[in-house]
């Protein structure tokens, strides 16, 4: 007895061939390009439009510049991940200072961890990079940064090098190779999230953060 | 963009059922809007109807039948020009695949390829230039859905009424919204087809305008009776009367 | 199923016609759609040339799409991914059921799925004791009343604040009343943030299968789907044969086109990326991932070159959005899954003929969604195709009851008018005995009764143009 894939599969090769197909011409895709330094403006505009807060800062500053704006929020601790890199970074600009907010880290599974996870007040990634075109985040989570950083505390906020913005999301996975090796899960994260469902009235913070943070590091 | 011929020296003339049975004048100002430009207007006695309203009610044999009739009185390569933007889309997106595989195929591609709605031909290739001779008026354009989007007919019609100097323009808010005709959809979906209608003749009624100007019949028929029945001040007119009338 | 009920779309939609309420949600909301739509697609350039793009991506892929559902399959599988593939959705039913048995699963948190609604997968799933809760807001309204999505993007669309209000009040412990969308929003997600965290499984639908990666992509703002799709130990994908893309470069022009065309957004929230469960080295996401290939009349459509241009659709809505007609009656007068323009070509395709052989015909062909269309899917073409069918004239008929709607009288109708029309003497005749008699027709007349309604009846002239020609003295040829 032929199973369900081999029907599927027998009726679709018995099907009416297609004829003339029309080609796929990307240079609508290609063309898309803006400078360097209006990447980063158009970047900011799209993300500020959808209520994501932005601020250009600095490798040496950024670490100061998370403590106050958790400060701001009254927020004391900050859930990261293993990324060494961020953990020495914020351990060394913090330590000493009695009002830093606490480091916690996300560094077991998630069935040992789910509980602190779901109740952190916020977390910070880095990124891949981003896109111009859309203002948009490239996240590739794995084992030092996962998934759930980006997605359950309700103050998200992420690193973004400058010099790490594409053109476009074609360009970006084009230029980056991306299907010769994708992770398990690849994201790209343009705003806090949000719901338009009642009324057409745009809300912000539904499922994922209410609030997303942009450091962009120049320099 | 359609690439268009220079200004020939004779054309057909496709009445259209519609304008045949219920607005002959329409049809009889746009061949003497095509005379007036020096072109000798071919009227072939043995038309009757595109096929449209067999076409699209699942009728496509019959509908083959009574295109093959038309297409065999086009038979010289000159424009065929018609009162109507639904008709027109018809004969030109319609009849190659309504042909196809048939005797008439070469015969119905290359009429299509002759067939001009009457204001694109009277912009495009008469390059009409109108005075107007006519009282101030408001008034305000429905065009139809085949006119806009089959034959890309939009701006041709507006630009011969803003060359008419006393006449005032005024936009629908919803210009390019259906008004419910769609042929035999306003008698199998009545309610619809009511409720479209009834929408359009209120935009209408807004724009304070006197008239309601179209190029296709089947919408004026389907407005203007929505109007009359309320007894509403607007009236309705074919572009092709209003214009003869305004520049005579 | 609640909404509009009637055995017809004509009567469903006459009773949405008369619905104020419900007429003037859907009014507002679609101008508002379509503004945000316009906005996006001001340069007309980009547009028709990204259109065309994805036209042929789309056709590219169904040209292939046996070749590709076999590369898609082996690629999820590499990556860890079990494909199951469903020949109706009865079929795709138990083999959720037999996934989520496995696991013991009593709770399924959704994202949003036209899939699962072509499934009716809740209910089915609820029979078999196993809770099935929607997360995407608007889904979470639409099940919380009992009903069924009105648009396949914004399912709650037909509903204003006040109705939802009432429904919070009513369904949410401890919701206290308020019409203001942030404060319902807070209530909503508070709920299912709870509902996240315990659920034993997460089912999802897919917007893009890449075949060449084995990754299945989803577009969302609420960032429920992520949740669904990483919380849960268990995650069901379900998602119909056409949704696969051969190249992963195909992706973002469709993505493009898709929030554009739906919502007006230059992008949504979330693009979520999934190519496998949690590996040796995640420490998050599904340990089981599971992809669910359903046909359920999908291979039938694909059978003939003309009505394959169906399965180009993309799910974005702006067909309906569009529409005179949908903007009138709303999504539940279409009867089935999928409402608007889509929705007439599919659901009769989908589930004959016999009971959906109408919906072809509710259409006054004004083509706004042809021009709307992002990927170039000929509607028109295939509604009046769809009539063909109907009335068991189509020379080559393919789809599902073919023939069911053919009538006698129709038939007869259209000879009449074939004979009046196809010979001039014929014609000359009858517009004769028109011109003369026709206005003595009642407005009551059958036909004419409908039109009369709202309209003035429409005269016949004293003579045709044939004879004003003629006396005119035009040449004949």
């Amino acid at each position: 007895m032929s199973s369900a894939r081999d029907n599927i599969l027998a009726r679709l090769r018995k099907s009416d061939p297609s004829g003339d197909l029309p080609g796929s011409d990307f240079s609508v895709m290609e063309e898309k390009t803006w400078t360097a330094e209006e990447k980063i403006e158009r970047l900011i505009a799209m993300m500020s439009a959808v209520n994501t807060e932005l601020h250009k800062t600095t490798e040496a500053g950024w670490p100061d510049l998370v403590a106050e704006l958790l400060k701001q929020r009254e927020i004391d601790s900050l859930l990261i991940g293993t990324n060494n890199r961020l953990m020495d970074r914020l351990q060394g600009a913090w330590h000493g200072k009695g009002d830093a907010p606490d480091i916690r880290l996300y560094d077991r599974s998630y069935e040992d961890e789910r509980a602190e996870v779901f109740a952190a007040p916020a977390a910070l990634t880095t990124t891949r990079g981003g896109i111009a075109e859309t203002g948009s985040l490239i996240v590739w989570p794995d084992a030092a940064e996962p998934r759930l950083l980006s997605l359950a505390p309700p103050v998200h906020i992420a690193l973004l090098e400058a010099d790490r913005l594409h053109n476009t999301f074609w360009q970006a996975m084009m230029a980056e190779g991306w299907k010769n090796g994708l992770p398990t899960n690849a994201l790209l994260i343009s705003g806090p999230s949000k719901t338009a469902d009642i009324e057409q009235e745009l809300t912000y913070g539904v499922h994922g953060p209410k609030e997303l943070i942009v450091l962009i590091i120049e320099g | 963009m359609r690439a268009y011929p220079q200004k020939p020296d004779a054309v057909y003339f496709f009445g259209t059922c519609l304008v045949d049975l219920f607005y002959p004048e329409a049809g009889m100002a746009g061949i003497e809007l095509l005379e007036r430009e020096g072109i000798k207007v071919i009227f072939p006695q043995g038309q009757s109807c595109c096929g449209q309203p067999a076409f699209n009610s699942g009728h496509r044999d019959e509908a083959r039948a009574v295109a093959a009739a038309q297409v065999k009185l086009f038979p010289k390569d000159i424009p065929v020009v018609l009162p109507s933007g639904s008709c027109a889309g018809m004969m030109r997106k319609h009849y190659p695949e309504l042909f196809e595989g048939h005797a008439l195929e070469a015969a119905a591609v290359n009429l299509s390829e002759r067939v001009f709605e009457l204001t694109e031909f009277l912009v495009h290739v008469a390059g009409v230039k109108l005075e107007d001779k006519g009282e101030p008026v408001r008034v305000t354009w429905h065009g139809s859905c085949h006119s806009q989007r089959e034959m890309g007919v939009r701006d041709e019609p507006k630009s011969l009424l803003k060359q008419l100097g006393n006449v005032e323009l005024v936009e629908l808010q919803r210009e390019t919204e259906c008004c419910g005709f769609g042929g035999t959809f306003s008698v199998k979906q009545p309610e619809i087809s009511a409720a479209m209608v009834t929408d359009k003749a209120q935009d209408i009624e807004r724009t304070e305008a006197k008239k309601v100007v179209s190029g296709d019949c089947g919408c004026l028929m389907n407005i203007t009776g929505a109007l009359e029945k309320k007894n509403s001040a607007v009236s309705g007119q074919h572009i092709a009367q209003f214009i003869l009338e305004r520049t005579r | 199923m609640s909404g509009p009920s009637g055995d017809t779309f004509r009567e469903r939609a006459g009773l949405a016609l008369k619905d104020g309420e419900l007429r003037a949600n859907f009014r507002r909301a679609m101008d508002g759609l379509m503004g945000k739509r316009a906005a996006q697609f001001a340069d007309a350039d980009e547009w028709q040339r990204l259109r065309g793009l994805g036209e042929s991506i789309r056709r590219r892929a169904l040209s292939k799409l046996p070749d590709l559902l076999e590369q898609l399959e082996e690629n999820l599988t590499n990556n860890g991914i079990t494909v199951h593939w469903a020949e109706t959705v009865e079929d795709a039913n138990q083999i959720v059921l037999g996934i989520l048995r496995e696991k013991n699963a009593k709770t399924v948190v959704k994202g949003k799925s036209m899939v699962s609604e072509e499934m009716h997968l809740n209910d089915f799933l609820g029979r078999h004791g196993i809770r099935a809760l929607e997360a995407d807001l608007g889904e979470y309204i639409v099940q919380m009343a009992g009903e069924t999505p009105s648009h396949i993007i914004m399912p709650a669309i037909h509903k204003n604040r006040k109705q939802i209000a009432r429904l919070f009040k009513d369904r949410i412990d401890g919701f206290t009343y308020t019409e203001d969308a942030k404060e319902m929003t807070a209530a909503a997600r508070a709920e299912l943030r709870r509902e996240f965290y315990e659920a034993d499984a997460g089912l999802s639908g897919v917007n893009f299968a890449v075949a060449e990666t084995g990754t299945l992509c989803l577009v969302e703002n609420e960032g429920n789907g992520r949740m669904c799709t990483t919380v849960p130990p268990l995650h069901i994908a379900v998602t119909g044969i056409d949704k696969v893309v051969e190249k992963l470069e195909d992706v973002p022009p469709l993505f493009s086109l898709l929030t554009r065309s739906a919502t007006g957004q230059p992008v949504t929230t979330y693009f979520n990326m999934i190519s496998g469960p949690r590996s040796a080295t995640d420490r998050d996401g599904p340990e089981e991932v599971h992809l669910i290939l359903l046909d359920n009349g999908r291979t039938r459509i694909y059978a003939d070159a003309e009505t394959r241009r169906s399965l180009q659709c993309i799910r974005c809505g702006a067909c309906m959005n569009h529409c005179p007609v949908y903007t009138r009656v709303g999504g539940h007068a279409y009867g089935g899954i999928y409402p608007g323009p889509i929705g007439k070509i599919l659901t009769p395709q989908i589930d004959g003929i016999g009971q959906y052989g109408d919906l072809p015909s509710a259409s006054s062909l004004c083509n706004a969604c042809v021009e709307v269309c992002p990927v170039k899917i000929p509607i028109a073409q295939v509604l009046v195709r769809l009539r063909d069918e109907a009335a068991g004239h189509c020379s080559r008929p393919s789809v599902k009851e073919s023939g069911a709607k053919k009538s006698t009288v129709q038939d007869m109708v259209w000879s009449g008018w074939k004979w009046m029309h196809e010979s001039p003497g014929a014609y000359k005749f009858m517009s004769g005995v028109l011109t003369k008699t026709g206005n003595l027709t009642p407005a009551a007349a059958p036909l004419l009764k409908e039109w009369t309604s709202v309209r003035s009846k429409p005269k016949f002239a004293k003579k045709t143009l044939h004879q004003l020609a003629k006396e005119k003295g035009l040449a004949d040829e």
